[in-house]
Formats: structure tokens, C-alpha cells, sequence
């Protein structure tokens, strides 16, 4: 019978059925970092129990990591604490540790990609919600709380229903200036924040078979901004080629055999899905949120919305008091909203490719002044590459702060955050109220080469007219 | 184990009304700098409870009429956003024993569950007549019956809804599925022998 690569996944990590009904799942890679898993490490000490498959344990730390200057001690004893606290347990339970010094650091979902420990078929599990992110290699890559991060701990499984699937198909082509990014927020902003509710989401169509693997991540990425918990593409060659060769990748005669069991993880053609929905490439604009949740995105192009243009009460109520919090009128065009701050990084666009892809226009321009402009590449080996190609400089030449790998400004659990009210032009995942680090702080969630737009012209702009983005 | 059963919970409730309430506003980030759940109560909704009392008013959490509810009431999407089991903790901790609200998100669904906090859904209609029978008079009793699917308050009831498989766990005191998972231990060694990406390393 055809089966998607969801249904083919879960049926080979299905250790058994508990006695709530829910399935065990084996969790054949298990990601941790140091905000989710002290507590679980704590659970695991008063239960005196020991890690179950530590050889699939792997730890990195990156929300607090200060990214002006990683070096220890810490200016913030608390987060001083918890890199102390990751260290021993990881040390004390021979799990394989990505610290500050390995070269290897990084944002959590940009390490298990980069160290080909991220593979098609899989299951992997995280405590963070941006876990789908590894559904870009074919893997269903889930966020847990850190209860679940204790099971998975003592046990490599977790308690878990199957979820439906919807096929999200996107056709054609993109337009000049349309990136990931803005392929995900249109989805999110169509299907709802909560749309994806009990849905993994497969992607797939023309677009996606042509998005690099860096691309694919940035999708998978926002999946749970959407509501899905799970999200992913199918492996293809893409996949395969991205994974060749990096330190945990199989070799020699294994990648050929592994290579040919991914394949056939991919779901089968004819495969039937729990829903489809199917979005054409070319209506997909440059977007940017104006309002307090990921869905609320519009064309770089349109107004802003306004209470008058609701449809129901719930839409007017939430226009309300996002505009009340975003301090923006509504009816005007979100073109042109000043900003005072411009990040670019995160797990959803701090990788090589995003880099490189915004040093292409940023030669000769330079960030306007009164905007604090900081790049953060999402891990040490992006920041290494980077050097490598003088992209740090041409960064550093137009007026950005270049800086060292971590989550930085996404979620304001390091120094980088936003200050009273500024508004911030993010390549990041998030606009909730507050979530950059100031209670009033505004976000307006975009691509990278927006972002740049958005700092060299210190408000809000079309990146293809900014930068002449051509095909 | 001996984990508590909670086939009712009662308690007088706290309306908190808005919906896609998520995790980074019920718990903000800067109090996730910790390696315990122990403090993590003070830290509620603490951006929203500031930001309503510099604005002349009071959030729900600290007005007066509400002090004392252990039960929660909300909008759709409660709950949305990151993983961090510090939001349920933090409910929790702060003395909140059930919410009741239209729907949840995902993962914070399954952590409140995990954690013995049960989450409700109940219609958009039912969740309103709560809220204005709490408004009429904060200090009614409600019972949130999970083996009956009710919620009663007063001489009304309105049904409630909850996932099977988390409303089997609660009413028998099993949410806590560590101890059956570590029972698969054999089980979960033979899955893993036909995985060759678990087998194989180590």
C-alpha cells in the first residue's frame, strides 16, 4: 500500500502502543541544548536513572550564548550556570557535546545539519520548537517539552499520537526577490497560525524541488509557526549531495546503502494525504509582518491592515490590539515604517546561503544611520565561511556588527535585545509581544535581503527596488 | 507511581481573554535562565500584569476579584509558540490546577498534559457563559468533570471536549508516562537493532 514518508517513518520507529493509546516512539536522534534539559538531567538524577543511548545524544549550547564575545565566565552568572550546568551533564553521561571551543557550535538546528547527524528516514527530537527544521533532510524532526526531553533521556522514546498529513504543494516558479522565507509566511499567513493543528506538513511542488537544502530549512523551520509540530520535504538528490561527506554521514559502501534507504522513505507518488493544498509560486510576494503573530504578514506592497477590513470579529479584535502594540495606524503602507534595529540571524536565516545572498547587493550600500544593524551567523562553521569569502567584511564595510554564532536577537536570552519600543527588521521566527527582550519591543519578521533593505534604507523597503533584485 | 487522578477538578476561575496567547507572553524568556522549574510562578504572564498596571489598569492574575482561582479560562490557540515547558510549569507553580479554553497548540497541550495540568477544550458559546457567569460573580465554583465531559458551575453545565488519549491518562492518573516507557526498554532495543543509523554507531 503507497504511504507517505511520515506514515513510513513512524511505522518503523512504532516501538509499541501504550496503554493510553498513544504510540511509543523510538527517537533514533535526540538533540539537547541548555535551556530544555537541566531540568530533564534533574528528573533523571532524582530517578536514578542513566541515559538510554547516549551515542544518539547530541548537545550544543546556544540561547545564551553572548555573541559579541563567546568567552567564559559569562557576564550573566545565570547563564553562566547553565553552560556549567550542560557541560557536567553532558561529561557525567558521555554524550557528545558541540561546546564553544569545538569549532562546531552553533544553533541546535544548524549543527545536526551541518554535522550530517540531521538524515533522511529518521526520528529526531528536540527540546525547542524549531526542531522541524531537520524535516528539510526527510526526517520527522519534532519540538518536546522537557518532560519529553527526560523520556527521550532514560528511555530514547517518547508518548506521541500520529499526526495527519497535509500536502502543501507549491507550483511554479518564484518571482525576483522572493525567497524561503516569504514562501513560508505566505503559507503560514493563507493557512493560519494554528492551521497546522494535528497536521505534519509535507512540502513539496516545483518550488520546493528546486530550494537548496539551506532554503528547505528555513521552511521547515516556521512550520510550527503555522500550528504543524512537524514539517518536511521529501529527500532527493538535494538531500543526498548535502549530506555527502559531512562528519556523521555514512561512508563508502554504508552511503550507498543508506542513499538507497532514503529513497525510499520518500512518500509515494500516489500516495493519499489527510488534506492538500496547492499555492502558486508566482503569487507569492516579498512579505513582511506588520502585526503580534506570524500569520499576520503582508505584501512588502500593501497597507497595513485596519480594524475596518476584518472580516469577522476575532480578525477585528486581533488587528486591535496588534496594531495597539506595533504603534503603526493601519490603512498605510507598511513601506516606509522606520526602523531602529536590523537583525539577521536565527535558525530560521543565519545560514551560508542567506549570507551570501545578501552580500551580493550590500557592496556600496551602507546602513542608515541611527539603525544598530547586527549579523549573526547561526553557527562557528558559517562564521568561519564567511571569513573564509570576505562576506564578514563587506557586512562590516556597509555598517553591520558582525558577531559570533548563537540565537542572539531572535529570543532574548543573551544580551542582544531590543530596547523600549524599537522596531526591528528580523530575519528571525517570531513577532510575539515582547519576544526580542523588551515587553514593548516591535518586530516585523522578513527575508534577509529585506532585512538589508530595511537597514541601508532605515525603514521599511522593497528590497527589488533598494537592491535592483533581478532574475 | 501513585500520580494523582483527576477525574474533576474545582476551583474558581480566572479569566484571561484573548486568543493565539503564546508561550513567550504566559512565560518571556528571560525567566527560562534557570536550571529548575522551582521559581518559576512570579514569572506568569509577568510582561502582560506590567504593562496592564502602567497602563492604569490590572491584569486578571492580580485582581483582586480572581485571587485564589486555581482554574483558568481562555481564548483559541492557547498556548502557541515554543516548546518551553516553563509556560504549563510556570501556570502551575502560580497555583492554576486546569485551563479551559477553546483549543491549544500542540506541544504546549501535550506538555501541560505530561505534567498533570489538564487543558479543556469547550466551545467559542460555552467558554463565554462562563465567563460572564464569572463576571456576574467571581466567586462562583466550577467543576470541570473530565469522566462526565462537563463543566458545571451553578445550574448550568456546558460540555467539554479533550483528546481521548490525554483525558484517559488524567482521570487515571497515568499522564506521567515515563514509568510504562521505561517498561518498553526490551521492545525499543529491538526497534532500534532494525534501524541501522541507531545500530549502527557505538
Amino acid at each position: 500500500m503507497s504511504q507517505s514518508l511520515f506514515e513510513k517513518v513512524w511505522q518503523a520507529h512504532a516501538v509499541r502502543q501504550l496503554a493510553n493509546g498513544q504510540t511509543q516512539l523510538l527517537i533514533g536522534t535526540h538533540l539537547i541544548h541548555e535551556v530544555t534539559s537541566p531540568q530533564a538531567f534533574g528528573m533523571l538524577r532524582d530517578m536514578g536513572i542513566k541515559v538510554a543511548m547516549p551515542h544518539r545524544t547530541f548537545a550544543t549550547v546556544d540561547h545564551i550564548v553572548p555573541t559579541d564575545r563567546q568567552t567564559e565566565p559569562f557576564s550573566d552568572p545565570l547563564a553562566d550556570e547553565m553552560i556549567k550546568e550542560l557541560r557536567r551533564n553532558c561529561e557525567k553521561h558521555n554524550i557528545t557535546y558541540f561546546d564553544l571551543g569545538s569549532g562546531r557550535q552553533g544553533i541546535v538546528h544548524m549543527v545536526g545539519p551541518e554535522q550530517g547527524i540531521t538524515q533522511p528516514g529518521t526520528t529526531i527530537a528536540c527540546g525547542d520548537s524549531h526542531t522541524s527544521t531537520h524535516g528539510a533532510f526527510g526526517a520527522i524532526a519534532l519540538g518536546i517539552g522537557s518532560s519529553q526531553v527526560r523520556d527521550v533521556l532514560a528511555t530514547q522514546t517518547v508518548s506521541l499520537s500520529p499526526l495527519k498529513v497535509r500536502r502543501i504543494n507549491v507550483t511554479g516558479t518564484l518571482s525576483a526577490g522572493v525567497y524561503a522565507k516569504d514562501v513560508i509566511l505566505h503559507i503560514i499567513r493563507t493557512l493560519g497560525v494554528n492551521g497546522g493543528t494535528g497536521y505534519a506538513y509535507e512540502y513539496g511542488g516545483e518550488v520546493f524541488d528546486r530550494l537548496s537544502m539551506e532554503e528547505r530549512m528555513t521552511v521547515c523551520n516556521m512550520s510550527i509557526e503555522g500550528g504543524a509540530r512537524v514539517g518536511y520535504v521529501n529527500p532527493d538528490a538535494a538531500t543526498f549531495e548535502y549530506l555527502k561527506g559531512r562528519p556523521y554521514s555514512p561512508e563508502g559502501s554504508a552511503w550507498d546503502e543508506a542513499v538507497e534507504r532514503w529513497k525510499a522513505t520518500a512518500s509515494d507518488a500516489d500516495c493519499t494525504y489527510d488534506d492538500v493544498v496547492t499555492i502558486k509560486g508566482e503569487e507569492i510576494p516579498p512579505t513582511v509582518t506588520w502585526g503580534i503573530n506570524p500569520g499576520q504578514g503582508i505584501s512588502v506592497t500593501e497597507n497595513v491592515p485596519q480594524p475596518a477590513d476584518a472580516s469577522s470579529d476575532d480578525e477585528r479584535q486581533s488587528i486591535v490590539e496588534a496594531l495597539e502594540y506595533m504603534k503603526l495606524p493601519g490603512g498605510e503602507p507598511i513601506k516606509g515604517t522606520k526602523i531602529d534595529v536590523a537583525f539577521l540571524g536565527s535558525c530560521t536565516n543565519a545560514r551560508l546561503s542567506d549570507f551570501q545572498e545578501v552580500a551580493k547587493y550590500l557592496k556600496g550600500h551602507r546602513v542608515a544611520d541611527g539603525v544598530k544593524a547586527i549579523a549573526v551567523p547561526g553557527s562557528q562553521i558559517v562564521g568561519e565561511l564567511c571569513k573564509g569569502l570576505g562576506i564578514d567584511q563587506v557586512f562590516r564595510d556597509a555598517g553591520f556588527e558582525w558577531r559570533e554564532a548563537g540565537c542572539s536577537m531572535c529570543l532574548a536570552m543573551n544580551p542582544d535585545k531590543l530596547v523600549g519600543d524599537q522596531l526591528c527588521a528580523s530575519s528571525s521566527n517570531r513577532n510575539f509581544k515582547g519576544r526580542q527582550g523588551s515587553p514593548t519591543g516591535r518586530t516585523l519578521l522578513m527575508s534577509p535581503v529585506m532585512v538589508a533593505a530595511a537597514a541601508v534604507s532605515g525603514a521599511v523597503a522593497d528590497a527589488r527596488e533598494v537592491f535592483s533584485v533581478k532574475n | 507511581m501513585g500520580l494523582e487522578k483527576f477525574s474533576q477538578v474545582s476551583g474558581r476561575v480566572v479569566v484571561v481573554p484573548g486568543n493565539d496567547i503564546d508561550t513567550d507572553r504566559i512565560i518571556p524568556a528571560r525567566f527560562l535562565k534557570c536550571v529548575t522549574f522551582d521559581a518559576l510562578g512570579e514569572g506568569l504572564f509577568a510582561d502582560d500584569r506590567k504593562a496592564a498596571a502602567a497602563s492604569g489598569g490590572v491584569h486578571p492574575l492580580d485582581d483582586d476579584k480572581y485571587r485564589g482561582a486555581t482554574i483558568m479560562l481562555s481564548g483559541a490557540n492557547f498556548g502557541c509558540g515554543s516548546s518551553r515547558e516553563h509556560a504549563p510549569q510556570a501556570i502551575r507553580k502560580f497555583g492554576v490546577r486546569a485551563i479551559i479554553a477553546e483549543n491549544y497548540a500542540e506541544i504546549f497541550f501535550g506538555n501541560s498534559t505530561n505534567i498533570g495540568l489538564p487543558c479543556v477544550s469547550a466551545t467559542r458559546e460555552s467558554i463565554q457563559q462562563i465567563a460572564m457567569a464569572v463576571e456576574a460573580d467571581p466567586q462562583i465554583e466550577i467543576t470541570i468533570d473530565l469522566e462526565g465531559e462537563v463543566i458545571r458551575y451553578g445550574d448550568e453545565s456546558v460540555a467539554l471536549t479533550m483528546r481521548d488519549s490525554a483525558r484517559d491518562a488524567l482521570i487515571k492518573g497515568r499522564w506521567d508516562t515515563i514509568a510504562e516507557l521505561l517498561e518498553g526498554a526490551e521492545a525499543v532495543k529491538a526497534t532500534a537493532a532494525g534501524l541501522p543509523y541507531i545500530a549502527s554507531t557505538d
